[in-house]
This record gives structure tokens, C-alpha cells and sequence, in this order.
């Protein structure tokens, strides 16, 4: 059965599926929604599909996904026989990503906001979503600096997991919205980590590492589409 | 070093798209600014534009090419023709405006611009390592006072929706309005023709512009909203490049910045400027 993924080009939200996808190979039918500027999100035909005029929306046969989260958990838990981006055999863990998905609606409401006021000219209290988006990247930023203390570069456990792709699109996209990384060293490092992950996928804003083009080790290349 | 301009009247008499036609329903209106005067963009109930300043002052408005367009000034001319607007066959797409904290003559100069395909649009309108420019012709046409870019070659490998696998793609370039301007491109399912690709900047402050793609294409299977996605994608990746660019207003003066021969569609360009006195977002000299 081939997943259907109902896609915005410019979605971060979007975006974190179609990137789990890529660096999981798995093959997808994409089907683009004119968010922008159609409205198609709001229109009868898609509300039958997702009745809360959201994208993503991830199909597979009966199983219809509109949360980006748990379309991400659907894809690991499915597609990763390593386990490891879906730690479920590890409480502590588990609960870990689990949290940080949640933390990860917060980057949509207020970074993600801001990059929709200034990129699409969305209706925004623009300086309280930065100001909500600074607090959340302080956050981030601490819990980031600890683990590299103890030595590990992910945000659970030794290796990247569903967590990182959720908080990474928002974060990685902020300057879009006014929102500079500069005062985010940790946040920095973290985010060129998670884009010199082995099949990585750019989007408009985030830029592939150039220099590791085509001869980093374990880079899988995937058929054109 | 102090940013120069001096005034911008010249600006003021374009025309400039305020609105997607189409989304301006009737009994609707939208608020904007342009050229640093906010301005009320309205339908009335049977159908009628009118474009209004915030001390009610009427401003000329009409529909063309899938936009409302105005005036803050008294423009002397009509706006420019697109034959290819009106021509069978071709998919109309409105693409909606993008923000970017940007002088709006430098989202018309980067649009203009080839040497950059390999290195911002990355394997989509330019690959490494086919970097090199091949000398292409620039020439000012007389009758109509606009810059033509023309015999312009570029290796793309995925240059249009319609293109599978990479070509060497022809491309002419038009600058009919000092905010405007129009690609020509190699038309993959239509030998003969070519797909135009249209940038209408409305420039909001000489920092921040709106920017309405446009386009009038010969496209088969494709459906609007992968249209759409491909030329957004295309210009949010030129749009993070675009707020970094220093200085922020574009320089005119030519011992600001070193051209290279690529650039040649940028000189004529900056010096048509000049000559026009087009200093809204421009920088006139270094001081």
C-alpha cells in the first residue's frame, strides 16, 4: 500500500514527514495542496479528508493521519527495523520524545507563526509570537548545551529520533520569521547535525550542507520521483 | 557610510499589483501600503475596484493579469502589454505575494540573474558543476524604453514542472517596468513557445516589497497547485538569500560593486535606473 501524503511546499509541518520519509526511504505519492495562496485547506473537499483544515495529512488505505507527530510516529514505527528513531522499547526514553514532541507545537505556534506573518503576511501578533519562540529556543538552547556536556548531540538518548525532526523544521525555518539563530550556539550545532544526517532533505529556507554533497559516508540516493 | 536616496517620484507614477483579482471577492477589501502610503483595496457589491488612500483619496484601479492594479501617482502611460497573457492555450497561474524584507528593486535584479541557479536552486535550475554563464545579449529597445536580456543558454536539470531530466534551457528576460519583470523560458511540451514567468514587485517600504509571481504557461498533467509549489519553492529559496543581501538598498552608483561579465543584465539594469531616476530602494552614493 503506498502512503499518500496531502502537501504543502512551504509547511514546516509538511516538511517533517516528507523528511522522516527521505531519510527512511520510503516511497510516498505526494499530492500538493494549494495552501497559498487557494485556500484549498479550507475548501469542502479536503475538509471531508481533515475536517480541522490542517496539513500534513498522511493516508495509508483506511488510516487517515493529520497530526505531524503522529504521522511521524506512524512512519518510524513502520519504517525504522533499527527502532531507534521511535524509542518505544525504552520508557524513559519514549516519554522523553514524547515531551518533546509536545514542546515541538509550541516552536509551530510561535516561530512557526511568525515565519507565516512575514513570509505570507498572515494576521499575527508578530512581537509576542517571537517573544514566545525566544522563550521556547532559551529552552531548547539549555537542554541542548547539557547534553553536549554529556556528550551526546540529539535532543533523546544516543541517536536522533522522531523528537529531533519534529523540533527541527520551525527552529531551522525561524529566520524566515525574524527570529536570528544567532544567540543559539547549541541550537546551531544541533541543527547542522541533523542536516549532515545520511539521506537528508532540503526545504525553501533550509539549504543542504554543501560540502558533504554526494561523498559523506552512508548517503543513500533515492530514485527521482 | 550613510544610505542615500533621494525621494522617489519617479516610483510613484508605475503601476503596481495590489491583489489577486480573483481573491478580491465582491463586498471584500484588503488593506496594503504602497510606497509607504497605506491604501484600501475594494469590490463593491457589483464588481467594482476602487483603490483608495487612507485619507480617501481615489487612486486609479483596474484588473490585468490576474492582479488589481494601482497607482499612488499619475502615472503618463499605459500599463505594459503581455501579448502572451491573452494567447490560447496557456494555464494563467497566481501565485500569490510573498514578503521580503527587501528592497524591491533587488527582487527584480535577482530575478534577473542566472549565475546564481547552481548555488541557491540547487539540482532544480542549475547543478554544479555547469556553473558557467555563456555570454548572452543585453540591448535597451528603443520604442518602449525596456531592457531585453536575450540568447541567454543555461544548463537546468529539472527546469520547469513539465521538464524530466536536465536541458539546456533558453531564456530570454524582459524588464518592461522598473518592478516588473518577465522570464521566457524553454517550454518543454510545447516546442516553439515559450512559458513566461512574471515577477510583479509591489514595493511596500524602499526595504520591504510583496512580491506576485505570475505566470502563463503551456503545462500539461501538472495541476495548479503543483504550479503553485514549484515556483514558491523556487522563490523562498532565492527569499532568505534576498534579506541578507548587503546593503540592503540596491547601489546605482558603479564604483559601489565589481560586475563580472554574468552580470551584464544587472548593469543595464541599475544604469537604466539611473537614468529613469528610480531611487526608491536604491542607494545613489557611497558616502
Amino acid at each position: 500500500m503506498t502512503l499518500t501524503l496531502y502537501d504543502y511546499v512551504l509547511s514546516g509541518s509538511a516538511y517533517k514527514a516528507r523528511l522522516m520519509m527521505a531519510i527512511l526511504g520510503v516511497p510516498y505519492e505526494a499530492i500538493p495542496v494549494d495552501f497559498y495562496p487557494g485556500n484549498e485547506h479550507r475548501q469542502p473537499d479536503f475538509l471531508d479528508l481533515n475536517p480541522s483544515g490542517t496539513l500534513p495529512v498522511l493516508v495509508d488505505g483506511d488510516l487517515v493521519l493529520t497530526d505531524s507527530a503522529a504521522i511521524l510516529a506512524y512512519i518510524a514505527q513502520n519504517h525504522d527495523p533499527s527502532g531507534k528513531w521511535m524509542p518505544v522499547g525504552d520508557a524513559a526514553q519514549l516519554a522523553q520524545v514524547i515531551q518533546w514532541l509536545a514542546f515541538s507545537q509550541r516552536l509551530t505556534a510561535t516561530a512557526g507563526a511568525a515565519r507565516l506573518h512575514d513570509m505570507i503576511n498572515r494576521p499575527l501578533d508578530v512581537e509576542a509570537a517571537r517573544k514566545g519562540a525566544h522563550a521556547a529556543f532559551r529552552e531548547l538552547e539549555r537542554h541542548l548545551t547539557d547534553r553536549e556536556f554529556y556528550g551526546a548531540t540529539f535532543l533523546v538518548g544516543d541517536c536522533p529520533t522522531i523528537a529531533d525532526i519534529a523540533c527541527f523544521p520551525y527552529v531551522a525555518l525561524s529566520p524566515d520569521g525574524g527570529i536570528a539563530h544567532d544567540d543559539y550556539p547549541a541550537i546551531r550545532r544541533w541543527l547542522y547535525a541533523v542536516r549532515a544526517l545520511p539521506g537528508f532533505l532540503e526545504m525553501p529556507g533550509i539549504h543542504a550542507l554543501h560540502d558533504l554533497r554526494d561523498d559523506r559516508p552512508g548517503t543513500v540516493t533515492h530514485a527521482a520521483e | 557610510m550613510s544610505e542615500t536616496t533621494t525621494g522617489g517620484d519617479a516610483a510613484r507614477d508605475e503601476w503596481y499589483a495590489v491583489a489577486i483579482a480573483a481573491q478580491l471577492r465582491p463586498g471584500e477589501a484588503s488593506e496594503t501600503v504602497l510606497l509607504d502610503e497605506p491604501v484600501r483595496v475594494a469590490r463593491s457589491a457589483d464588481g467594482t475596484l476602487a483603490v483608495t488612500k487612507a485619507d480617501g483619496t481615489a487612486c486609479p484601479a483596474f484588473e490585468r493579469y490576474g492582479h488589481v492594479w494601482t497607482s499612488v501617482g499619475a502615472p503618463d502611460h499605459e500599463i505594459f502589454d503581455i501579448p502572451e497573457a491573452t494567447q490560447e492555450g496557456r494555464t494563467l497561474v497566481d501565485c500569490g505575494a510573498v514578503r521580503v524584507r527587501c528592497s524591491p528593486l533587488r527582487a527584480v535584479e535577482n530575478f534577473l540573474d542566472i549565475a546564481h541557479f547552481p548555488y541557491v536552486h540547487t539540482d532544480i535550475l542549475g547543478a554544479e558543476p555547469k556553473t558557467e554563464v555563456e555570454p548572452y545579449k543585453v540591448h535597451i529597445e528603443e520604442k518602449t524604453d525596456e531592457i531585453w536580456a536575450t540568447k541567454v543558454k543555461f544548463f537546468q536539470p529539472q527546469a520547469a514542472k513539465s521538464a524530466e531530466g536536465g536541458i539546456v534551457t533558453d531564456y530570454m528576460y524582459r524588464v518592461p517596468a522598473p518592478m516588473t519583470a518577465i522570464l521566457y523560458k524553454t517550454c518543454p511540451p510545447q516546442p516553439g513557445e515559450w512559458d513566461i514567468i512574471t515577477i510583479f514587485v509591489q514595493p511596500l517600504a524602499e526595504d520591504l516589497c510583496d512580491v506576485w509571481p505570475w505566470m502563463a504557461l503551456f503545462d500539461d498533467g501538472n495541476s495548479l497547485a503543483e504550479l503553485i509549489h514549484f515556483q514558491q519553492m523556487i522563490f523562498l529559496q532565492d527569499r532568505s538569500i534576498l534579506e541578507n543581501q548587503m546593503p540592503r538598498l540596491l547601489p546605482l552608483d558603479p564604483k559601489m560593486e565589481i560586475p563580472t561579465r554574468a552580470d551584464m543584465t544587472s548593469v543595464a539594469y541599475r544604469r537604466w535606473l539611473k537614468k529613469r531616476g528610480m531611487t526608491y530602494g536604491a542607494l545613489t552614493q557611497a558616502a
